[in-house]
């Protein structure tokens, strides 16, 4: 019983601090649609003062302020795209989480695809060097005793 | 037979290598490097400071190299570097403008009255536009840019007399007075 109201308050306590972390932007566009490209954008925008969060979960002044040129870019009907622009053009490719595709960033997109390449290169090399191993096994099999 | 067992070990150099590097050139605050090196300055037209009726302009500066330095007086490095502000000012090798970030101006002015202003003009940004624009991040933050109205060098952080000499004399031309 004890032990259940601890994990009540654990349960209780946790969802307060849950509700406190998605507190910090409250913005709320007319438009559903721009209200979920505004969501989308500010969560893969970083923000450049506290680095390792993105603009819709920071709560410093900086990060409020971009997140209100993401709304007004919205409003005045510029595209993702464009918004990512604006924002590399003034803090560097740097403010983007997902970097974009392009010859500087190239060899880090297509990185796992060449561990993949190499990795079943390397597992078709190992399964056909046993499967010759077991074809070349003439050696009878002992019939111990099977275990079940 | 050799070769095949060295491989692990010379994969294990390369990544070790890269992982190296990636952390070492791992973008510290203070080295992130601005997106307008090389670019226009941007334009802006803000009021002043000091004299509220006037509009401090970006095109007032063009034709000579100027510095531009973003404060605020929330912001305890500002205070670090301002008698840095004042030796450089006084040394008049270039005019500096001031960029007065997200602050009060009542706050702004006593600060300016206590310390002494470095600065030839003060533009107040008050809700950051312009700060963004130049793609500050934390302030103190100060910009050189050149005759031609080019971004040549920004400077995170207080600034020093080594930092002053080593990054923005040197980089002025000689005839600059």
């Amino acid at each position: 019983m004890i032990r259940l109201a601890w994990l009540l308050a654990i349960a209780v306590l946790s969802t307060g601090f849950v509700s406190v972390a998605q507190a910090v932007d409250t913005t709320e566009m007319a438009d559903p649609a721009l209200q979920s490209r505004y969501r989308a954008l500010t969560h893969e925008l970083r923000c450049m003062q506290c680095q390792n969060q993105t603009i819709a979960d920071s709560p410093v002044g900086l990060a409020g302020d971009l997140r209100r040129q993401v709304r007004e870019l919205l409003e005045a009907g510029k595209s993702d795209a464009e918004i990512r622009d604006y924002m590399v053009e003034r803090y560097g490719a740097f403010i983007l989480f997902r970097p974009q595709f392009n010859v500087r960033t190239a060899w880090l997109w297509l990185a796992p695809l060449v561990a993949l390449l190499i990795g079943a290169w390397v597992a078709y090399r190992v399964i056909r060097q046993r499967t010759r191993l077991v074809a070349a096994d003439t050696s009878e099999v002992e019939d111990g005793p099977r275990l079940q | 037979m050799k070769a095949k067992f060295l491989l692990p070990l010379a994969l294990f150099a390369l990544l070790a290598v890269v992982l190296g590097v990636g952390v070492k050139r791992s973008p510290e605050k203070s080295t992130i490097q601005s997106a307008l090196l090389g670019k226009p300055a941007p334009q802006f037209a803000l009021p002043s400071l000091t004299d509220p009726v006037r509009t401090v302009n970006s095109r007032e500066f063009a034709g000579r190299p100027y510095v531009l330095n973003v404060w605020g007086t929330w912001c305890g490095e500002c205070r670090v570097e301002h008698t840095m502000l004042m030796q450089a000012s006084a040394e008049q090798r270039v005019p500096f403008v001031g960029l007065n970030w997200k602050d009060d101006n009542a706050a702004a002015l006593a600060w300016l009255a206590q310390l002494g202003n470095p600065y030839q003009a003060i533009a107040v940004d008050s809700d950051g536009r312009t700060a963004i624009d130049f793609g500050v991040y934390g302030a103190p933050e100060t910009f050189l840019i050149d005759a031609n109205g080019i971004v040549v060098h920004r400077h995170v952080g207080a600034l020093t007399r080594e930092v002053w000499e080593r990054e923005f004399l040197a980089r002025l031309p000689p005839s600059a007075s």
